[in-house]
């Protein structure tokens, strides 16, 4: 099935078109990677889907992207409701200066999901998902700050699951981690998948190959090839993004 | 040419000679307040009335007046202060006519007191029809302290990181929930300075009490908010200046008094900031 549907999607920075005539599906339960070289677009693209890029003065778009069957672009979409659906992990970890546990209780508790104690199960399970229960279920009340870098991106992903997104959008997730790291949250996403739709951007080559289901490569603004990892890696049918994929530029 | 290690010795002598001329001036000051202001103070002395033309007794009433108007003035700024430096870093678009308002707050900071002084008695004193009271004294300063709060109150929370935010609205926050829980939080010890530096402030002024608030000489404590009072500062100035043949200890004695309870205020918000402080973790 497909989650996010996206259609002649233009994106200007003033007067600087970061983005031309974009056309994509992506499908539901699956992890999609946006892949190309710094400046392509890949981060705006990603920041489309939960209309972060609102937050940037002077951006204008047309075209359409649908998100369980309604435009996400349309002036009258509701971007709490929208950004509750779609949560975003970030390049550098950046848990709040809070405790372990008021990260993850953040959202509920700004979405009013019930009282303290459910509030308590959200941040159990949600942790149990990322695999951090066993290691900080006794020290939930302590500064989030003084974990690893892992364990931080860890609880930024627990963070999101806390609001019961159904897609999640990774912005270069591991590039602050060391490769054993990365290895690791790679397994989560393989996890995650089960539950939730992926798209990752990332630098990463090696990673897009390794995770993803299908893979995007945007150069300049423009999607050159987008089709099943396998394919896109072992048989482009695009000279671009062989030249790409083999180190030529990038 | 100039060996590195003797234009070095050269530059440390004068930071260094800089530094010790603005230090020597200030302990000078404490030491000397201290030294003649010390024999005057007894228990009689910060808890009597006035007595003998203001040249014995106490200086009570003083006190509690000054109290009174620097946390009147407080009760005014902060929230309103708060309010407007929210509106500013927050929500105010980075435009001509805002930068003018932002660069205008600053300067006010700026205006001698005795203008604000001025301005309290045509506005609170003569069209509101408050009288010189306790409630347009502290109008007075809180106009006076609101450049000084809403100023460092924006900075404080300019520096909240952008990332904080943005994760924030990412996880669907809306923005005033994003300023109240995750913003504010983190801006608290930077607008707590701004508030030590309006009390300072606030506490030491004479010439916009002068004309709004402040009683030459009231042997007993204000009973409502729009009472006279006494308070330090211009009993200072009172008994320095306009009453003949007052003990040069009872003056310094005074001083000493204002002195400590400047000090005794910027210490509590200092252990409220330290507390808040430790939360912060970033």
């Amino acid at each position: 099935m497909i989650k996010i549907k996206v259609e002649n999607l233009n994106l200007w920075y003033g007067d600087f078109q970061a983005l031309k005539n974009i056309n994509l599906a992506f499908e539901e339960k699956q992890i999609t990677a946006i892949i190309g070289p710094s400046g392509c677009g890949k981060s705006t693209l990603l920041r489309v889907f939960n209309r972060m890029n609102d937050l940037v003065e002077g951006i204008h778009m047309t075209g359409e992207v649908t998100i369980n069957g309604s435009n996400i672009l349309s002036k009258r979409v509701d971007l709490v409701t929208l950004r509750k659906k779609v949560g975003m992990v970030f390049q550098r970890p950046n848990p709040f200066p809070l405790s372990i546990y008021e990260n993850i209780a953040f959202g509920p508790k700004i979405h009013n999901h019930g009282k303290s104690r459910e509030i308590a199960q959200i941040v159990e399970s949600s942790l149990k998902s990322v695999l951090l229960w066993d290691d900080l279920k006794d020290k939930l009340q302590e500064s989030a700050l003084q974990l690893s870098l892992e364990q931080k991106q860890r609880l930024c992903i627990a963070r999101l699951i806390a609001v019961k997104p159904d897609i999640l959008l990774m912005d270069e997730p591991c590039s602050t981690l060391d490769p054993q790291a990365t290895d690791r949250i790679e397994d989560l996403m393989r996890e995650l998948k089960n539950n939730y739709s992926i798209v990752i951007v990332t630098h990463n080559m090696q990673q897009a190959a390794r995770i993803s289901d299908k893979t995007a490569f945007l150069l300049l603004g423009e999607l050159m090839e987008y089709g099943e990892t396998t394919q896109v890696f072992t048989n482009p049918k695009n000279s671009k993004t062989e030249d790409y994929i083999t180190g030529r530029y990038g | 040419m100039m060996s590195s290690r003797t234009s070095e010795k050269i530059a440390f002598l004068f930071l260094f000679l800089a530094t010790l001329l603005i230090v020597v001036p200030v302990g000078l000051i404490i030491v000397i307040i201290i030294q003649k202001g010390w024999p005057a103070i007894s228990w009689e002395f910060v808890s009597d009335i006035p007595r003998q033309g203001m040249r014995a007794g106490g200086i009570f009433p003083a006190i509690v007046g000054t109290i009174y108007i620097v946390l009147g003035s407080i009760i005014f700024a902060l929230p309103i202060g708060l309010l407007a430096a929210i509106y500013l870093s927050e929500y105010a678009k980075n435009n001509y006519l805002n930068r003018m308002i932002k660069l205008a707050i600053v300067n006010l900071a700026g205006v001698p007191s005795v203008v604000y002084g001025l301005f309290g008695l045509a506005i609170f004193v003569i069209f509101f029809k408050f009288g010189a009271s306790i409630l347009s004294g502290s109008l007075t300063l809180a106009i006076m302290i609101l450049p000084i709060i809403i100023t460092t109150s924006r900075e404080a929370l300019e520096s909240v990181p952008y990332s904080f935010r943005e994760v924030s609205y990412s996880i669907g926050a809306s923005k005033w929930q994003t300023i109240r829980h995750i913003v504010l939080p983190n801006a608290i010890p930077g607008i707590l300075t701004g508030t030590i530096l309006g009390l300072g402030r606030a506490a030491g002024e004479t010439a916009p009490i002068l004309f709004t608030v402040a009683a030459f000489y009231l042997p007993q404590l204000p009973k409502s908010l729009f009472d006279q009072a006494m308070a330090l500062p211009y009993h200072l100035y009172v008994i320095s200046t306009q009453v003949p043949n007052v003990d040069e200890k009872v003056r310094y004695g005074t001083a000493l008094v204002l002195l400590f309870l400047v000090l005794f205020m910027n210490l509590v918000a200092i252990i409220i900031r330290y507390q808040f402080r430790k939360k912060k973790k970033w």
